[in-house]
């Protein structure tokens, strides 16, 4: 595989990550939320691959397989799991003003390439250009969080940008250490297990998953 | 620029006006294939438009010229657009004088005039079909032009001709730009052609028709003229997608035997793309007018991250 194709493909892999990134924004259903993750996460794990490959670095196809399993099988799982013990996996929830959320999606990505443009310009790495797409995913992720009221869509949005984080990584510096990137990986699955316990513990008291319901102190109306 | 130009000129918008009708045919055929009944045959759209030309015009008493002369405007604007689409060869004597852009601004006046048409006899469901076509328009369009400059931007030219030679020439086949504007473009053309997500084309239930809510009042010639018409966009937004995506196989040179090879491709994809588009058809239900909103949201957003990602990533 020449250096040229293998640009190629992780700029088009870098694409299909941010029209993930896009299809989670403006996703309704719970359950598709959690399919489009795991894609992203799967091609996220491919592009590290790739990266590595192109890069010869050999620590990324061990982070690669983490990514492969623990955002494309483990966290899924267990999300699965979650909404179906919660009895929530049908829920549709309502996106308030989503073609609104959805230009700011755009200005974002603008933002991001406008802010890494002088980084693209130092960098001499192949996957330099794909450093806006990966920042442009974190703060997707980010107005996801802030424009849903789901809480299990907030989770998922948090995981979205810690693959965002994990994808401006691999463009930028072909990767982190290795050590830092288990402790990430271990935090994430830790994060997850805690969000579960969460999830459960609103769900007993509010009834409910929708986090504006938390916004009244007092018991009953 | 040789006079035999000038000929395929002529074959190739008698291609257009030939088997615009029998890719309707094939379509509808498929269609009722994938939904377990037995199909008319291949030729009916073209024993439907001759019906259609053999029967008597009746008017209303109030309709103004604008009513009586839309389906030949109509028609000829799509007859044009088959001059400057590459269909069959790019060498062609009228493709310089417009660009894509010119394109979009034809189909513009068709369907300008076809909502006047809706409106001037005064009746309820020309209205209501004026209204929501406009509706749509706005948000189509667009998207549709997005779509239509990151091909542009990508082939640095706005001529289709020119996209078609720098397709041939390229050598990258890997571009997240133009994967973006394909899937734009496809969501636009079941829009703009009125398929099954956007407007349903088989039917006349007053609560969802759009396109067949504004020609409801045409009646003999007139009404033949616009049916063929509609099915020459339909074939003209396929061929335009072919020309943009995928054009091997139109003719370079201007020779007869390239440019019968061209229409044995041109053939092949029509087919193809039927197939395609019935794939399509089936796998979706009608949308609810209101959700048109999202679903040209969408591609106007899949066209904005085709550009986006041409100046980030190319």
């Amino acid at each position: 595989m020449s250096l040229q194709v293998a640009a190629q493909i992780n700029s088009f892999l870098a694409a299909i990550v941010l029209l993930t990134a896009f299809a989670m924004l403006m996703q309704r259903r719970v359950y598709g939320l959690i399919h489009l993750f795991t894609w992203q996460g799967l091609f996220l794990s491919i592009n590290t691959a790739i990266v590595g490959y192109v890069a010869n670095r050999h620590h990324l196809y061990i982070s690669s397989i983490l990514t492969l399993s623990l955002k494309v099988i483990l966290l899924p799982y267990i999300l699965h799991m979650l909404i179906i013990k919660l009895k929530i996996h049908k829920e549709v929830e309502t996106v308030v003003n989503s073609s609104f959320t959805m230009f700011i999606g755009i200005a974002l990505v603008i933002f991001s390439y406008y802010l890494t443009a002088p980084v693209t310009e130092l960098s001499t790495s192949i996957t330099r250009s794909t450093l806006a797409v990966a920042l442009a995913t974190v703060m997707i992720g980010l107005l996801m969080m802030i424009t849903r009221r789901h809480a299990v869509t907030q989770i998922i949005g948090f995981l979205a940008m810690e693959n965002g984080l994990f994808f401006a990584a691999t463009s930028a510096t072909y990767g982190m250490p290795l050590v830092v990137e288990l402790g990430v990986a271990l935090d994430v699955l830790i994060a997850a297990f805690i969000f579960g316990i969460f999830f459960f513990h609103i769900h007993t008291t509010f009834d409910s998953l929708d986090v504006d319901q938390m916004a009244r102190l007092k018991e009953g109306d | 620029m040789n006079p035999f130009s000038f000929f395929i000129e002529i074959v190739q918008v008698a291609t257009l006006l030939g088997l615009a009708p029998l890719f309707i045919g094939w379509v509808r055929m498929l269609k009722c294939w994938t939904q377990g009944r037995s199909s008319a045959s291949i030729l009916q759209p073209y024993m439907d438009l001759a019906k259609l030309f053999r029967k008597n015009v009746v008017l209303a008493e109030n309709a103004s010229w604008v009513f009586r002369f839309t389906p030949y405007l109509v028609f000829c604007t799509a007859v044009l657009a088959g001059g400057i689409i590459p269909i069959l060869s790019v060498d062609l004597p009228f493709a310089p004088t417009a660009d894509v852009i010119v394109l979009v601004g034809l189909f513009a006046t068709a369907r300008f005039f076809t909502a006047l048409a809706g409106m001037d006899i005064g009746t309820a469901f020309g209205g209501m079909g004026s209204s929501r076509e406009m509706t749509i328009a706005s948000l189509a369009e667009p998207a549709m032009l997005m779509s239509i400059f990151t091909v542009s931007l990508a082939n640095k030219s706005t001529s289709i001709a020119q996209i078609v030679q720098v397709i041939y020439s390229g050598q990258s086949v890997l571009r997240p730009s133009l994967a973006f504007a394909f899937f734009a473009f496809i969501l636009i053309t079941l829009t703009e052609t009125g398929r099954i997500p956007v407007d349903n084309p088989a039917t006349h239930l007053e609560l969802t028709m759009i396109h067949e809510a504004m020609i409801l009042e045409y009646s003999g010639r007139h009404l033949a003229l616009i049916e063929w018409a509609s099915m020459m966009k339909l074939f003209l937004f396929v061929m335009l997608g072919i020309a943009c995506f995928a054009p091997w196989g139109i003719a370079e040179s201007v020779d007869i035997v390239t440019v019968l090879y061209a229409f044995i491709f041109m053939v092949l994809k029509l087919g193809i793309v039927g197939a395609g588009l019935i794939l399509i058809e089936t796998g979706l239900a009608k949308m609810r007018l209101f959700r048109l909103t999202e679903f040209l949201g969408a591609a106007f957003l899949m066209a904005t991250l085709g550009m986006l990602s041409f100046f980030i990533l190319e």
